[in-house]
């Protein structure tokens, strides 16, 4: 099969309905339970998980629960409201600033980078980043300190131990909002669904037993691209559907571009496609206007952080 | 200009890796030629790690433009980017 720049279209009915029928199966059958409980932060791939949720389990049989904290959006709560009005399913809110200040969270992240930078104080907001653009550059992937306040931005790499405890510190939000939601699945017997893409799934970009903690994964096989025409198929609201994908989890506002993946969604998802499936880079780079040399960096990025994350995807591993 | 002594260099990176990775585990065989990624050996933490040892123990800083498999990704490279940043 020839790569074009619609290589990754899909149909969204189609897809939709095998994925519909395989989470009614897995839950009722494998899991044994009887209704979905799904994280939802405003964001598209929780929403597309709840809006399939919904749809293959009736929405009586879901719930959405909004888990915000100090450093989240005000926006995630709404957008999350709007979701759950949308598709007819019931919503919890869950603020756990209290239970991420009894683990330390926000002290042990500040302490890391007050370490980075002495002057950090409450009238900072901070961030990690990755350097922008990986298609420009061989680099490794290595990590940026950015704080902000009124006067302007300062940005540092991160030296390793401040890296460490600063992304530490940070997945404690990720793992409290797991447990949150087993709290909730369990005194209803119900499953709980893991809402990570293909991207995030395969590169890495989830907490292991936060985010990743979960019992089925319905769009983990799906790339981000393909993740929005599911969302626009199945009636998932503009103010969603067009908002740039966040972390939601640092003071500062940072886009899942700059803090992990160096690349925009089109780019990435394609470049990778054609890498798994064995279109020479030359080619690839044809079709999306690419250099070869971009398109080489591109693979060789994504092969690496694949690579760099396998211990995120292993059980824990037993001795034989 | 001040000049390495290659074979030392060579030394005290092995010495590095095997006691970072390898637990001192020698029988673990790898060539001074070797991308640490490809094999393995360290993955981009382990880059943090690696930078950390080279600004420790031989003074350098390694800048962010610097941070390329072609100065880090091998007992070769890491010798060779050391000389030219004590040069």
């Amino acid at each position: 099969m020839s790569f074009t720049k619609d290589s990754l279209k899909i149909d969204a009915a189609a897809v939709t309905e095998q994925i519909c029928e395989q989470m009614r199966s897995q839950i009722r059958k494998d899991l044994k339970k009887t209704g979905a409980i799904v994280g939802i932060s405003g964001g598209i791939d929780s929403s597309v998980c709840a809006a399939l949720a919904s749809r293959a389990l009736g929405p009586k049989r879901v719930v959405g629960i909004m888990m915000p904290e100090t450093d989240s959006s005000p926006e995630s709560e709404k957008l999350a409201r709007e979701l759950s009005e949308t598709f007819g399913f019931e919503t919890v809110l869950e603020n756990i600033s209290g239970g991420l200040s009894g683990l330390g969270c926000y002290e042990r992240r500040d302490e890391a980078v007050k370490s980075v930078f002495p002057e950090f104080d409450k009238s900072y907001t901070s961030k990690i980043t990755i350097p922008s653009n990986i298609l420009e550059k061989d680099s490794f992937n290595f990590f940026q300190l950015t704080i902000e306040n009124k006067d302007g931005a300062k940005t540092k790499r991160l030296p390793l131990e401040a890296y460490l405890q600063i992304v530490a510190a940070s997945n404690l939000k990720q793992r409290l909002r797991m447990t949150t939601l087993y709290y909730h699945a369990e005194k209803r017997n119900w499953a709980v669904v893991g809402t990570g893409n293909k991207d995030e799934h395969m590169q890495g970009f989830f907490v292991k037993y936060g985010d990743g903690g979960a019992d089925l994964k319905p769009i983990a096989h799906l790339y981000k691209i393909q993740v929005y025409q599911l969302a626009e198929y199945l009636g998932v609201p503009q103010s969603i559907i067009g908002r740039v994908p966040t972390t939601d989890t640092y003071s500062a506002e940072v886009t899942q571009e700059e803090f992990f993946f160096g690349l925009d969604f089109y780019n990435m998802d394609m470049l990778w496609h054609a890498m798994e499936t064995g279109v020479p880079a030359a080619d690839a780079a044809k079709v999306l206007g690419l250099t070869t040399e971009q398109a080489e960096r591109g693979y060789a990025n994504i092969q690496r952080k694949i690579t760099a994350t396998e211990y995120l995807r292993m059980p824990p591993i037993e001795i034989e | 200009m001040a000049v390495i002594d290659k074979d030392t260099v060579r030394k005290e990176i092995r010495d590095f890796i095997y006691e970072t990775y390898f637990f001192g585990d020698e029988s673990e065989t790898f060539e001074d030629t070797d991308s640490f990624m490809e094999q393995g050996i360290i993955d981009s933490t382990g880059v943090l790690e690696l930078t950390s040892f080279l600004e420790e123990k031989y003074g350098v800083t390694v800048d962010d433009d610097e941070m390329l498999p072609a100065n880090l990704d091998s007992v070769e490279n890491l010798i060779g980017f050391i000389e030219r940043k004590k040069s």
